[in-house]
Protein backbone atom coordinates (compact mmCIF):
# COMPACT_ATOMS: atom_id res chain seq x y z
CA UNK A 1 0.00 0.00 0.00
CA UNK A 2 1.10 3.48 -0.72
CA UNK A 3 0.40 6.48 1.12
CA UNK A 4 -0.02 10.29 -0.75
CA UNK A 5 -1.33 13.29 -0.02
CA UNK A 6 -3.33 14.95 -2.66
CA UNK A 7 -2.59 18.61 -2.91
CA UNK A 8 -5.97 19.12 -4.54
CA UNK A 9 -9.15 17.84 -5.46
CA UNK A 10 -8.08 17.29 -9.26
CA UNK A 11 -5.25 15.56 -8.50
CA UNK A 12 -7.29 13.77 -5.49
CA UNK A 13 -10.16 12.49 -8.47
CA UNK A 14 -7.10 12.03 -11.11
CA UNK A 15 -5.53 9.65 -8.44
CA UNK A 16 -8.76 7.73 -7.93
CA UNK A 17 -9.49 7.56 -11.34
CA UNK A 18 -6.10 6.01 -11.42
CA UNK A 19 -5.74 3.07 -9.05
CA UNK A 20 -8.50 0.83 -8.55
CA UNK A 21 -8.74 -0.03 -5.21
CA UNK A 22 -7.47 3.46 -3.75
CA UNK A 23 -9.04 5.01 -0.61
CA UNK A 24 -9.62 8.45 0.78
CA UNK A 25 -8.56 9.22 4.15
CA UNK A 26 -10.10 11.96 5.78
CA UNK A 27 -10.25 11.46 9.60
CA UNK A 28 -9.14 7.64 9.35
CA UNK A 29 -11.56 6.86 12.19
CA UNK A 30 -13.42 4.25 10.01
CA UNK A 31 -10.53 3.53 7.09
CA UNK A 32 -7.97 3.05 9.54
CA UNK A 33 -10.09 0.31 11.71
CA UNK A 34 -10.99 -1.39 8.66
CA UNK A 35 -7.43 -1.36 7.64
CA UNK A 36 -6.52 -2.80 11.16
CA UNK A 37 -9.24 -5.34 11.18
CA UNK A 38 -8.24 -6.38 7.42
CA UNK A 39 -11.79 -5.28 6.03
CA UNK A 40 -9.97 -2.97 3.55
CA UNK A 41 -7.07 -3.44 1.83
CA UNK A 42 -6.64 -0.10 -0.48
CA UNK A 43 -3.26 -0.22 -2.70
CA UNK A 44 -3.45 3.27 -2.14
CA UNK A 45 -4.38 6.14 0.51
CA UNK A 46 -5.38 9.29 -0.92
CA UNK A 47 -4.89 12.01 2.58
CA UNK A 48 -7.09 14.95 1.67
CA UNK A 49 -6.54 16.71 4.55
CA UNK A 50 -4.43 18.56 3.15
CA UNK A 51 -6.35 20.39 0.08
CA UNK A 52 -7.35 24.16 0.36
CA UNK A 53 -10.52 24.90 1.23
CA UNK A 54 -11.66 21.30 2.66
CA UNK A 55 -10.73 22.22 6.07
CA UNK A 56 -13.24 24.79 6.03
CA UNK A 57 -16.82 25.98 7.28
CA UNK A 58 -18.22 28.69 4.78
CA UNK A 59 -21.57 30.90 5.01
CA UNK A 60 -23.19 30.14 1.70
CA UNK A 61 -26.56 32.16 0.43
CA UNK A 62 -27.69 31.97 4.04
CA UNK A 63 -26.56 28.33 4.74
CA UNK A 64 -23.70 26.48 5.20
CA UNK A 65 -21.07 24.61 3.65
CA UNK A 66 -19.00 22.37 5.32
CA UNK A 67 -15.94 21.10 4.30
CA UNK A 68 -14.42 17.16 3.59
CA UNK A 69 -12.03 17.52 6.05
CA UNK A 70 -13.91 19.29 8.92
CA UNK A 71 -13.71 17.41 12.38
CA UNK A 72 -16.30 16.88 14.66
CA UNK A 73 -15.08 18.89 17.18
CA UNK A 74 -14.30 21.77 14.69
CA UNK A 75 -18.33 21.66 13.91
CA UNK A 76 -18.91 21.17 17.84
CA UNK A 77 -17.41 24.55 18.12
CA UNK A 78 -18.92 26.80 15.15
CA UNK A 79 -21.46 28.76 17.43
CA UNK A 80 -23.10 29.96 14.18
CA UNK A 81 -23.26 26.89 12.90
CA UNK A 82 -24.84 25.20 16.43
CA UNK A 83 -27.12 28.61 16.16
CA UNK A 84 -28.67 27.61 12.70
CA UNK A 85 -28.20 23.81 12.74
CA UNK A 86 -28.44 22.68 16.07
CA UNK A 87 -29.46 19.27 15.27
CA UNK A 88 -27.43 18.42 12.99
CA UNK A 89 -24.27 19.16 15.03
CA UNK A 90 -25.49 17.50 18.22
CA UNK A 91 -25.79 14.40 15.80
CA UNK A 92 -22.02 15.23 14.74
CA UNK A 93 -20.79 15.87 18.40
CA UNK A 94 -22.48 11.99 18.79
CA UNK A 95 -19.78 10.46 17.03
CA UNK A 96 -17.23 8.67 19.31
CA UNK A 97 -15.06 10.20 21.99
CA UNK A 98 -13.27 13.85 22.66
CA UNK A 99 -10.40 11.88 20.75
CA UNK A 100 -12.60 10.62 17.92
CA UNK A 101 -14.19 14.22 17.67
CA UNK A 102 -10.46 15.36 16.83
CA UNK A 103 -10.39 13.41 13.54
CA UNK A 104 -13.88 12.19 12.37
CA UNK A 105 -15.26 13.75 9.37
CA UNK A 106 -19.31 14.44 9.00
CA UNK A 107 -18.45 13.33 5.29
CA UNK A 108 -16.28 10.50 6.41
CA UNK A 109 -19.59 9.67 8.44
CA UNK A 110 -21.19 10.11 5.49
CA UNK A 111 -19.46 8.06 2.86
CA UNK A 112 -18.17 5.50 5.33
CA UNK A 113 -22.50 4.26 4.46
CA UNK A 114 -23.35 2.93 8.06
CA UNK A 115 -26.34 2.72 8.21
CA UNK A 116 -26.16 4.12 11.88
CA UNK A 117 -24.10 6.57 11.12
CA UNK A 118 -25.19 9.38 13.51
CA UNK A 119 -25.30 12.63 11.27
CA UNK A 120 -27.05 11.26 8.30
CA UNK A 121 -30.29 11.14 9.65
CA UNK A 122 -29.64 14.93 10.65
CA UNK A 123 -28.64 15.70 7.48
CA UNK A 124 -31.44 14.04 5.51
CA UNK A 125 -33.68 16.04 7.67
CA UNK A 126 -31.53 19.13 7.03
CA UNK A 127 -32.17 18.82 3.04
CA UNK A 128 -28.33 18.37 2.93
CA UNK A 129 -26.72 18.56 -0.12
CA UNK A 130 -23.37 16.89 -1.05
CA UNK A 131 -20.94 18.24 -3.70
CA UNK A 132 -19.56 15.19 -5.75
CA UNK A 133 -16.29 16.11 -7.52
CA UNK A 134 -15.14 13.54 -10.50
CA UNK A 135 -13.70 13.60 -13.62
CA UNK A 136 -16.77 14.85 -15.35
CA UNK A 137 -16.49 18.19 -13.40
CA UNK A 138 -19.04 18.92 -9.80
CA UNK A 139 -22.10 17.98 -9.38
CA UNK A 140 -24.54 18.70 -6.49
CA UNK A 141 -26.51 15.31 -4.85
CA UNK A 142 -29.53 15.42 -2.60
CA UNK A 143 -27.64 13.76 0.70
CA UNK A 144 -30.47 11.31 0.57
CA UNK A 145 -29.49 10.65 -3.82
CA UNK A 146 -26.20 9.17 -2.21
CA UNK A 147 -27.25 6.65 0.17
CA UNK A 148 -27.29 2.87 -1.62
CA UNK A 149 -26.66 0.27 1.24
CA UNK A 150 -24.54 -0.97 3.91
CA UNK A 151 -21.19 0.63 3.43
CA UNK A 152 -22.04 1.53 0.17
CA UNK A 153 -22.82 5.00 -1.94
CA UNK A 154 -23.88 6.21 -5.14
CA UNK A 155 -20.60 7.82 -5.42
CA UNK A 156 -18.07 6.44 -8.58
CA UNK A 157 -15.14 5.23 -7.87
CA UNK A 158 -13.29 8.22 -9.27
CA UNK A 159 -15.34 11.14 -7.16
CA UNK A 160 -15.42 12.25 -4.04
CA UNK A 161 -17.53 14.34 -1.52
CA UNK A 162 -15.78 17.93 -1.16
CA UNK A 163 -18.34 19.61 0.75
CA UNK A 164 -21.73 19.07 1.91
CA UNK A 165 -24.00 22.20 2.30
CA UNK A 166 -26.58 22.53 4.91
CA UNK A 167 -29.10 25.04 3.25
CA UNK A 168 -30.53 28.78 4.34
CA UNK A 169 -33.39 27.58 7.31
CA UNK A 170 -36.71 29.75 7.83
CA UNK A 171 -37.04 32.25 10.51
CA UNK A 172 -39.28 29.52 12.19
CA UNK A 173 -37.48 25.98 11.89
CA UNK A 174 -35.54 24.10 13.93
CA UNK A 175 -33.91 20.55 13.87
CA UNK A 176 -32.99 18.29 16.39
CA UNK A 177 -31.54 14.55 16.55
CA UNK A 178 -32.00 12.03 19.00
CA UNK A 179 -30.72 8.16 19.16
CA UNK A 180 -30.62 4.93 21.55
CA UNK A 181 -28.07 3.22 22.96
CA UNK A 182 -27.70 1.01 26.07
CA UNK A 183 -24.91 3.57 27.58
CA UNK A 184 -25.01 6.94 27.53
CA UNK A 185 -22.02 7.65 25.32
CA UNK A 186 -19.64 5.86 22.82
CA UNK A 187 -22.15 3.50 21.08
CA UNK A 188 -23.49 2.94 17.68
CA UNK A 189 -27.27 3.70 17.17
CA UNK A 190 -30.22 1.05 17.86
CA UNK A 191 -32.26 3.39 16.46
CA UNK A 192 -31.92 7.10 15.73
CA UNK A 193 -33.96 10.39 14.86
CA UNK A 194 -33.54 13.48 12.79
CA UNK A 195 -36.48 15.49 12.57
CA UNK A 196 -36.73 19.34 10.74
CA UNK A 197 -39.28 21.72 10.88
CA UNK A 198 -40.26 24.54 10.14
CA UNK A 199 -43.11 26.88 11.81
CA UNK A 200 -45.88 29.74 10.74
CA UNK A 201 -46.65 32.43 13.42
CA UNK A 202 -49.19 30.42 14.84
CA UNK A 203 -47.15 27.82 15.94
CA UNK A 204 -48.60 24.92 13.52
CA UNK A 205 -45.71 22.90 11.29
CA UNK A 206 -45.98 23.97 7.81
CA UNK A 207 -43.04 22.12 6.58
CA UNK A 208 -41.49 19.12 8.18
CA UNK A 209 -39.09 16.33 7.78
CA UNK A 210 -38.45 13.05 10.01
CA UNK A 211 -35.46 10.75 8.88
CA UNK A 212 -34.79 7.60 10.78
CA UNK A 213 -31.50 5.68 11.02
CA UNK A 214 -30.63 2.03 11.91
CA UNK A 215 -33.75 0.56 10.95
CA UNK A 216 -32.74 0.05 7.53
CA UNK A 217 -30.06 -0.82 4.71
CA UNK A 218 -29.37 3.21 5.48
CA UNK A 219 -30.97 6.08 6.90
CA UNK A 220 -34.37 6.86 5.36
CA UNK A 221 -36.68 9.63 4.93
CA UNK A 222 -40.15 9.15 6.16
CA UNK A 223 -42.41 11.59 4.26
CA UNK A 224 -45.39 9.87 6.03
CA UNK A 225 -44.14 10.64 9.18
CA UNK A 226 -43.31 14.20 7.87
CA UNK A 227 -47.11 14.73 6.47
CA UNK A 228 -48.61 13.59 10.26
CA UNK A 229 -46.89 16.41 11.46
CA UNK A 230 -47.67 19.12 8.99
CA UNK A 231 -50.76 21.39 10.21
CA UNK A 232 -50.57 20.15 13.86
CA UNK A 233 -48.53 22.02 16.53
CA UNK A 234 -47.73 18.37 17.92
CA UNK A 235 -51.07 17.52 19.49
CA UNK A 236 -50.95 13.85 20.35
CA UNK A 237 -52.39 12.78 17.76
CA UNK A 238 -50.28 14.07 15.34
CA UNK A 239 -47.69 12.51 17.50
CA UNK A 240 -49.41 9.22 17.34
CA UNK A 241 -49.70 9.31 13.59
CA UNK A 242 -46.13 10.12 13.44
CA UNK A 243 -44.62 7.11 15.28
CA UNK A 244 -47.27 4.50 13.49
CA UNK A 245 -45.60 6.18 10.37
CA UNK A 246 -41.99 5.33 11.70
CA UNK A 247 -42.93 2.14 12.56
CA UNK A 248 -44.16 1.27 9.31
CA UNK A 249 -41.34 2.52 7.28
CA UNK A 250 -38.87 0.37 9.80
CA UNK A 251 -37.03 -2.33 8.59
CA UNK A 252 -34.20 -2.97 10.75
CA UNK A 253 -31.86 -6.21 11.67
CA UNK A 254 -32.05 -8.32 14.44
CA UNK A 255 -28.47 -8.82 16.60
CA UNK A 256 -27.19 -8.08 19.82
CA UNK A 257 -27.87 -4.42 20.08
CA UNK A 258 -31.84 -5.16 20.00
CA UNK A 259 -34.60 -6.88 18.56
CA UNK A 260 -36.28 -5.81 14.97
CA UNK A 261 -39.18 -5.56 17.48
CA UNK A 262 -37.37 -2.90 20.06
CA UNK A 263 -35.78 -1.04 16.99
CA UNK A 264 -38.88 -0.63 15.04
CA UNK A 265 -41.09 0.85 18.47
CA UNK A 266 -38.17 2.45 19.47
CA UNK A 267 -37.66 4.43 16.02
CA UNK A 268 -41.29 5.75 16.54
CA UNK A 269 -39.77 7.01 20.47
CA UNK A 270 -37.34 9.03 18.98
CA UNK A 271 -38.64 10.67 16.41
CA UNK A 272 -41.70 11.75 18.45
CA UNK A 273 -39.00 13.21 21.29
CA UNK A 274 -37.12 14.89 18.59
CA UNK A 275 -39.94 16.78 16.91
CA UNK A 276 -40.43 18.05 20.24
CA UNK A 277 -37.23 19.14 20.85
CA UNK A 278 -36.99 20.52 16.92
CA UNK A 279 -40.58 22.11 17.54
CA UNK A 280 -39.42 24.25 20.60
CA UNK A 281 -36.13 24.74 18.84
CA UNK A 282 -38.26 26.24 16.53
CA UNK A 283 -40.16 29.08 18.83
CA UNK A 284 -43.08 27.06 19.40
CA UNK A 285 -44.34 26.49 22.85
CA UNK A 286 -45.75 22.45 23.64
CA UNK B 1 6.82 -1.13 0.94
CA UNK B 2 8.91 1.74 0.98
CA UNK B 3 8.87 3.86 4.46
CA UNK B 4 8.22 7.38 4.39
CA UNK B 5 10.59 9.53 5.49
CA UNK B 6 8.39 12.25 8.18
CA UNK B 7 9.50 15.29 10.21
CA UNK B 8 7.51 16.99 13.48
CA UNK B 9 7.77 17.66 17.07
CA UNK B 10 6.98 15.34 19.71
CA UNK B 11 7.24 17.65 23.22
CA UNK B 12 8.84 20.57 21.35
CA UNK B 13 11.36 18.23 20.13
CA UNK B 14 12.21 18.18 16.24
CA UNK B 15 12.02 14.41 15.37
CA UNK B 16 12.81 12.78 12.06
CA UNK B 17 11.76 9.06 11.51
CA UNK B 18 10.93 6.58 8.60
CA UNK B 19 7.42 4.71 8.78
CA UNK B 20 5.51 2.48 6.80
CA UNK B 21 2.68 3.54 4.91
CA UNK B 22 0.41 1.71 7.33
CA UNK B 23 2.02 2.57 10.12
CA UNK B 24 0.11 4.46 13.08
CA UNK B 25 1.23 7.13 15.30
CA UNK B 26 1.22 4.79 18.40
CA UNK B 27 3.83 2.84 16.99
CA UNK B 28 6.41 5.22 15.53
CA UNK B 29 6.19 6.72 19.28
CA UNK B 30 6.69 3.98 21.12
CA UNK B 31 8.91 1.44 18.74
CA UNK B 32 10.48 4.15 16.77
CA UNK B 33 11.20 7.24 19.09
CA UNK B 34 11.15 4.79 22.61
CA UNK B 35 7.89 7.49 23.83
CA UNK B 36 6.42 4.36 25.38
CA UNK B 37 4.06 6.29 27.42
CA UNK B 38 0.94 6.13 25.29
CA UNK B 39 0.03 2.68 25.41
CA UNK B 40 -1.80 0.25 23.00
CA UNK B 41 -5.21 -1.02 24.64
CA UNK B 42 -7.11 -1.32 21.80
CA UNK B 43 -5.90 -0.29 18.38
CA UNK B 44 -9.09 0.90 17.68
CA UNK B 45 -9.85 4.19 18.88
CA UNK B 46 -12.07 3.00 21.85
CA UNK B 47 -9.82 3.02 25.21
CA UNK B 48 -7.78 5.81 24.65
CA UNK B 49 -4.52 4.73 26.36
CA UNK B 50 -3.07 5.81 23.14
CA UNK B 51 -4.46 9.21 23.79
CA UNK B 52 -1.78 11.99 22.19
CA UNK B 53 -2.07 15.99 21.31
CA UNK B 54 -1.67 16.49 17.41
CA UNK B 55 -1.88 20.34 16.75
CA UNK B 56 -3.11 20.96 20.18
CA UNK B 57 -5.87 18.42 19.66
CA UNK B 58 -6.82 15.32 21.59
CA UNK B 59 -6.76 12.10 19.37
CA UNK B 60 -6.18 8.67 19.39
CA UNK B 61 -2.73 8.38 18.19
CA UNK B 62 -3.64 4.36 17.11
CA UNK B 63 -6.04 5.90 14.60
CA UNK B 64 -3.32 8.19 13.13
CA UNK B 65 -0.89 7.15 10.27
CA UNK B 66 2.58 7.87 11.19
CA UNK B 67 2.91 9.63 7.42
CA UNK B 68 -0.07 12.09 8.11
CA UNK B 69 2.08 13.64 11.25
CA UNK B 70 4.40 15.58 8.87
CA UNK B 71 4.98 19.02 10.00
CA UNK B 72 2.80 18.44 12.92
CA UNK B 73 3.05 19.10 16.78
CA UNK B 74 2.68 16.13 18.97
CA UNK B 75 2.70 16.52 22.96
CA UNK B 76 2.98 12.84 24.83
CA UNK B 77 2.65 12.03 28.14
CA UNK B 78 6.61 12.25 28.21
CA UNK B 79 6.31 16.30 27.89
CA UNK B 80 4.08 16.33 30.90
CA UNK B 81 5.50 17.07 34.44
CA UNK B 82 9.22 15.66 35.46
CA UNK B 83 9.93 13.20 38.31
CA UNK B 84 11.36 16.06 40.47
CA UNK B 85 8.02 18.16 39.52
CA UNK B 86 5.29 16.65 38.74
CA UNK B 87 2.47 18.55 37.06
CA UNK B 88 -1.00 18.70 39.05
CA UNK B 89 -2.88 16.24 37.19
CA UNK B 90 -0.38 13.87 37.76
CA UNK B 91 0.21 14.57 42.06
CA UNK B 92 -3.38 14.65 42.55
CA UNK B 93 -3.90 11.08 40.88
CA UNK B 94 -1.44 9.76 43.23
CA UNK B 95 -3.07 11.55 45.96
CA UNK B 96 -6.42 10.41 45.05
CA UNK B 97 -4.82 6.61 44.57
CA UNK B 98 -6.54 6.90 41.12
CA UNK B 99 -4.95 4.20 39.44
CA UNK B 100 -4.05 0.56 39.95
CA UNK B 101 -2.41 -1.42 36.58
CA UNK B 102 -1.43 2.80 34.98
CA UNK B 103 -2.00 1.24 31.55
CA UNK B 104 -4.72 4.37 31.24
CA UNK B 105 -3.16 6.68 33.18
CA UNK B 106 -1.05 8.49 30.59
CA UNK B 107 -4.09 8.51 28.55
CA UNK B 108 -5.93 10.19 31.04
CA UNK B 109 -3.35 12.87 31.92
CA UNK B 110 -3.10 13.41 28.39
CA UNK B 111 -6.81 13.81 28.28
CA UNK B 112 -7.65 15.76 31.38
CA UNK B 113 -5.03 18.23 30.32
CA UNK B 114 -6.38 19.00 27.57
CA UNK B 115 -9.99 19.56 28.75
CA UNK B 116 -8.60 21.78 31.78
CA UNK B 117 -6.59 24.00 28.41
CA UNK B 118 -9.82 24.58 26.92
CA UNK B 119 -11.97 24.49 30.55
CA UNK B 120 -10.30 25.42 33.47
CA UNK B 121 -13.45 25.28 35.70
CA UNK B 122 -15.58 21.65 34.04
CA UNK B 123 -18.28 20.58 36.33
CA UNK B 124 -18.32 17.10 37.33
CA UNK B 125 -20.45 15.82 34.18
CA UNK B 126 -17.84 17.82 32.11
CA UNK B 127 -14.79 15.73 32.99
CA UNK B 128 -16.73 12.54 32.84
CA UNK B 129 -17.96 12.91 29.30
CA UNK B 130 -14.35 14.41 27.76
CA UNK B 131 -13.12 11.07 29.63
CA UNK B 132 -15.95 8.91 28.47
CA UNK B 133 -13.40 7.33 26.00
CA UNK B 134 -10.59 6.90 28.32
CA UNK B 135 -11.53 3.55 29.69
CA UNK B 136 -10.42 2.52 32.80
CA UNK B 137 -10.58 -1.59 34.27
CA UNK B 138 -9.25 -1.01 37.50
CA UNK B 139 -10.41 2.01 39.52
CA UNK B 140 -14.12 2.82 38.89
CA UNK B 141 -13.58 6.05 37.36
CA UNK B 142 -14.84 8.10 40.42
CA UNK B 143 -11.04 8.38 41.93
CA UNK B 144 -9.59 9.77 38.58
CA UNK B 145 -12.50 12.05 38.26
CA UNK B 146 -11.98 13.71 41.98
CA UNK B 147 -8.54 13.94 41.03
CA UNK B 148 -9.09 15.76 37.55
CA UNK B 149 -11.46 17.70 39.58
CA UNK B 150 -9.11 18.98 42.59
CA UNK B 151 -6.29 19.50 40.52
CA UNK B 152 -8.15 21.67 38.14
CA UNK B 153 -9.05 23.70 41.72
CA UNK B 154 -5.35 23.67 42.25
CA UNK B 155 -4.69 25.21 38.91
CA UNK B 156 -7.14 27.79 39.26
CA UNK B 157 -5.80 28.41 42.31
CA UNK B 158 -9.00 27.98 44.06
CA UNK B 159 -8.78 26.75 47.76
CA UNK B 160 -10.14 24.15 47.75
C1 LIG C 1 -14.25 4.63 18.98
C2 LIG C 1 -15.14 5.01 17.82
C3 LIG C 1 -16.43 5.42 18.08
C4 LIG C 1 -17.27 5.79 17.04
N1 LIG C 1 -18.53 6.20 17.33
C5 LIG C 1 -19.38 6.54 16.35
C6 LIG C 1 -20.70 7.00 16.64
O1 LIG C 1 -21.10 7.11 17.81
N2 LIG C 1 -21.53 7.32 15.61
C7 LIG C 1 -21.13 7.23 14.32
O2 LIG C 1 -21.91 7.55 13.43
N3 LIG C 1 -19.87 6.81 14.00
C8 LIG C 1 -19.00 6.46 14.98
N4 LIG C 1 -17.73 6.03 14.66
C9 LIG C 1 -17.35 5.87 13.26
C10 LIG C 1 -16.55 7.05 12.67
O3 LIG C 1 -15.87 7.77 13.66
C11 LIG C 1 -17.44 8.01 11.88
O4 LIG C 1 -18.14 7.33 10.88
C12 LIG C 1 -16.64 9.19 11.28
O5 LIG C 1 -17.52 10.25 11.01
C13 LIG C 1 -15.88 8.83 10.03
O6 LIG C 1 -15.22 9.99 9.54
P1 LIG C 1 -13.67 9.97 9.15
O7 LIG C 1 -13.34 11.33 8.67
O8 LIG C 1 -12.86 9.45 10.27
O9 LIG C 1 -13.71 8.93 7.96
P2 LIG C 1 -12.58 8.04 7.27
O10 LIG C 1 -12.31 6.85 8.10
O11 LIG C 1 -11.43 8.87 6.86
O12 LIG C 1 -13.39 7.62 5.97
C14 LIG C 1 -14.56 6.81 6.05
C15 LIG C 1 -14.91 6.27 4.66
O13 LIG C 1 -15.37 7.31 3.82
C16 LIG C 1 -14.52 7.48 2.70
N5 LIG C 1 -14.37 8.93 2.53
C17 LIG C 1 -13.87 9.81 3.45
N6 LIG C 1 -13.95 11.07 2.99
C18 LIG C 1 -14.52 10.98 1.76
C19 LIG C 1 -14.87 11.97 0.78
N7 LIG C 1 -14.63 13.27 0.98
N8 LIG C 1 -15.44 11.56 -0.38
C20 LIG C 1 -15.68 10.23 -0.58
N9 LIG C 1 -15.36 9.26 0.30
C21 LIG C 1 -14.79 9.64 1.46
C22 LIG C 1 -13.23 6.79 3.06
O14 LIG C 1 -12.53 6.32 1.94
C23 LIG C 1 -13.72 5.65 3.94
O15 LIG C 1 -14.20 4.61 3.15
C24 LIG C 1 -16.83 5.69 15.70
C25 LIG C 1 -15.52 5.27 15.44
C26 LIG C 1 -14.67 4.95 16.49
C27 LIG C 1 -13.27 4.52 16.19
S1 LIG D 1 -5.19 1.97 21.73
FE1 LIG D 1 -5.89 3.77 20.79
S2 LIG D 1 -7.84 4.03 21.61
FE2 LIG D 1 -7.25 2.11 22.42
S1 LIG E 1 -5.59 1.71 36.38
FE1 LIG E 1 -5.74 -0.15 35.29
S2 LIG E 1 -6.82 0.47 33.52
FE2 LIG E 1 -6.90 2.22 34.72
Amino acid sequence: MRYVVAKDCPEAVALLNANNGARLLAGGTDLLVQLKQGAAKPNILIDIKKIDGFGNIAAEEGGFRIGATVSGAEIGAHIALKAAWPGVVEAVELIGSTQVQGRATMVGNLCNGSPAADSVPAMLAAGAVARVEGPGGARDVPVADLLKGPGRTALGSAELVSSVLLPKRGARAGDAYLRFIPRTEMDIAVASAGVNLELDAGGVVVAARVALGAVAPTAILVPEAAAALVGSRLEASALDACATACEAASNPIDDKRGTAEFRTRIAGVMATRAAKTAYTRAGGSL
Amino acid sequence: MSKIHVNATVNGDAVEFLCEPDEVLLDVLRDRLNLTGAKEGCGTGDCGACSVTLNGRLVASCLVLGAEVEGSAIETVEGIGTADALHPLQRHLLDHAALQCGICTPGIIVAAKALLAENPDPSEEEVRFWLAGNLCRCTGYDKIIRAVLSAAAEMRGDSA
